[in-house]
């Protein structure tokens, strides 16, 4: 005996660098929606990632200081301003305030990094807050300094990376000459963190020549109404408030306009492969007509005929569709590369999170698609009559 | 036996093609009855009405007008036109069809090959051992070849056991040896006759070679879309 589905198959093996081309449609758009998919939900879960390892949820410094790391090292330290430390003491008094911590940030040029010299970012943080303030930091070697006046430093695994230090080893504080011994290199956090150099607050005081801060760090109590906070920290003067909700949606905002883009583009790769199935499927039911012709004297209904064409177009997007999913899962990485790549702001960790449900989904939709398209060539095929085939041919 | 014996009875029937404004009487107001187990062959010039004849007779369509009775039952006539699905249920449970060109799927074997019409429709007592049918004309080494890698006269044996696995009581065969050669032709007939003997089998058989049509037990001569008893 034979079923449909056999019939069907072997029908899709017939032509097989057709079969092979349709298939590599459908694999490529299933590909490319389940990745952007991936993307659109874990872009934002990264995204929040970030932000909880920033370990506070706003932060102030002084009008007209850069409030990212990363930009403050592209100003070469130029146009810092400084907070008094006792501002931090007064902050720390509000209700809403859970913690609070001191950090001076400076950048030093380093003439010997990379080519033509670099920018050191040095944080200096104080040892009784800011620990406690990330928890979650972890090290990969060593530990935090021995007391808040040491000439130590705690490296952010990056930054020992391409310095290339071990615990124990020595680094040179670029421009003021000072020498650290690295007591400390944190685990990889995929965040700002793994490219900065954490020393002790009052030693990079010393070593700066100052005895002010750049910006706090506060925590907020659970629950604590955040927008009342930031009214007040506003109060304060030629203070700027950075809210990491407010970041947040800033960067959401920015990245909106790229996620329809997203989207848009895996609904057209959808389309594609959908012209994609629907010629394919219908010229090999025309092609077939005096068979399917002959189907009908055999007692096929026209349903049959329709049910054995539209078999043949799930079969292809299944097969397509968890193909697509495969390779999207094995490449994973280099999608994230690449989106990494046209991003405005990337966080760290995985931006392409594709996870079981989200293949599913995917897979469905790819089907229901595919069933979309299969309709009209199974339609067609149902309505040939048996003497459409045996009639007027040579 | 339902109506009398008569298998077939058809009455004025009458098949107009429209070839734009020209109008082709393809088939002009034919009346005859077929008995059960009558081995029928239909022979006349080309374009005389032949297939468009059968065609009618086996349901494959609606005549432009014109009466047609099968076992007693009426099917077409009184101006009402058939859609496919019923046309279907009457060929699926009566007819059995095998043409000039046999319409094997290439991608499907032997065996799947005469199996197919049981993927769609069983009749009760239909010959679902398909290989048994294979056998007896004589196919039972061929089960697993392909279209492809048969001869001729084969393929047209696995058209017929196609067209026996659910025991019609009627077979059509429209030119069936139209592809073969004098020996094929023979054997072919030698087949249909031993089918029709044994089994009691109605056929009608439209040919072109007289050898063939001798073999029925009555001969019609299509002409101009009449037909006359020889
Ligand atoms: N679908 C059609 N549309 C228009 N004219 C048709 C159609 N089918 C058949 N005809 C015409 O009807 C007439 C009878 O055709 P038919 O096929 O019945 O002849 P035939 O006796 O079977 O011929 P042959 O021996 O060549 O098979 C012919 O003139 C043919 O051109
Ligand atoms: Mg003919």
């Amino acid at each position: 005996m034979i079923s449909k589905f056999q019939i069907a198959h072997k029908n899709l093996l017939r032509k097989k660098a057709r079969t092979l081309l349709t298939l590599v449609g459908i694999i490529l758009s299933s590909w490319v929606l389940v990745s952007l998919l991936g993307f659109n939900r874990g872009y934002e879960k990264a995204l929040n990632r970030d932000i909880d390892n920033m370990g506070y949820q706003v932060m102030v410094m002084a009008k007209g200081c850069p409030y990212e790391a990363a930009t403050m090292m592209l100003q070469g330290g130029a146009g810092l301003r400084y907070i008094e430390e006792d501002v931090a003491k007064s902050i720390e008094t509000r209700p809403e305030v859970d913690k609070v911590t001191p950090i001076l940030m400076q950048a030093f040029f380093d003439p010997n990094k990379g080519d033509g010299g670099g920018i050191a970012g040095y944080f200096g943080i104080d040892l009784a807050t800011f620990p406690a303030m990330k928890p979650f930091l972890r090290f990969h070697k060593g530990g935090w300094f021995k007391d808040p006046t040491a000439a130590e430093a705690v490296m952010g695994y990056e930054a020992a990376e391409l310095e290339q230090r071990e615990v124990g080893d020595l680094i040179l504080v670029p421009e003021k000459n000072v020498q650290l011994q690295v007591v400390g290199i944190l685990e990889r956090t995929g965040t700002q963190d793994d490219g900065t150099i954490f020393v002790p607050l009052k030693t990079l005081q010393k070593i700066s020549a100052l005895d002010k801060i750049t910006t706090i760090g506060i925590k907020v109590k659970k629950d604590a109404d955040i927008t009342k906070l930031e009214a007040a920290l506003y109060q304060l003067p030629d203070m700027q408030v950075v809210s990491f909700s407010q970041v947040k949606q800033t960067i959401l905002k920015l990245i909106a306009t790229a996620r329809v883009m997203v989207l848009s583009i895996a609904v057209i790769a959808l389309l594609i492969a959908m012209v994609g199935v629907v010629n394919t499927v219908l010229m090999s039911v025309l092609e077939r007509k005096h068979e399917i012709g002959i189907l009908k004297t055999m007692g096929a209904m026209p349903g049959d005929i329709f049910r054995l064409v539209w078999t043949e177009t799930l079969i292809l997007c299944a097969c397509g569709g968890l193909a697509g999913i495969g390779l999207a899962l094995g490449f994973a990485r280099l999608s994230d590369l690449l989106v990494r790549r046209v991003l405005p702001y990337a966080p760290g960790g995985e931006l392409v999170a594709i996870d079981v449900r989200l293949a599913l989904l995917t897979l469905l939709i790819i089907v229901a698609v595919g069933l979309l398209s299969g309709m009209y060539p199974a339609w067609k095929a149902g309505r040939i009559r048996p003497l459409d085939s045996i009639r007027g041919e040579g | 036996m339902p109506g009398n014996g008569i298998s077939l009875e058809a009455q004025g029937l009458t098949r107009i093609y429209g070839r734009g404004s020209e109008e082709v009487r393809a088939l002009d107001g034919v009346s005859l009855q077929i008995r059960k187990g009558e081995f029928v062959s239909f022979m006349g010039p080309s374009g005389s009405g032949k297939t468009t004849l059968v065609n009618l007779l086996g349901c494959l369509e609606n005549p432009t007008s014109g009466d047609l009775h099968l076992a007693g039952r009426h099917i077409f006539g009184h101006g009402q036109v058939l859609g496919e699905r019923d046309l279907t249920r009457i060929r699926r449970e009566v007819f059995g069809y095998i043409f000039q060109n046999f319409y094997l799927i290439p991608t499907l074997t032997v065996r799947e090959n005469v199996a197919l019409p049981l993927a769609f429709y069983t009749k009760p007592g239909a010959d679902v051992e398909v290989e048994h049918i294979l056998g007896k004309l004589g196919m039972e080494h061929r089960l697993d070849h392909l279209p492809g890698q048969i001869s001729g006269g084969e393929m047209q044996r696995v058209a017929i056991a196609r067209a026996l696995v659910n025991r019609p009581e009627i077979l059509l065969a429209d030119e069936p040896t139209g592809n073969l050669d004098t020996t094929r032709t023979g054997e072919i007939g030698e087949i249909l006759q031993e089918l029709n003997r044994s089994t009691g089998l109605t056929i009608l058989m439209v040919t072109h070679n007289p050898e063939l049509g001798r073999l029925g037990g009555r001969h019609i001569e299509m002409r101009d879309g009449q037909a006359y008893e020889t």
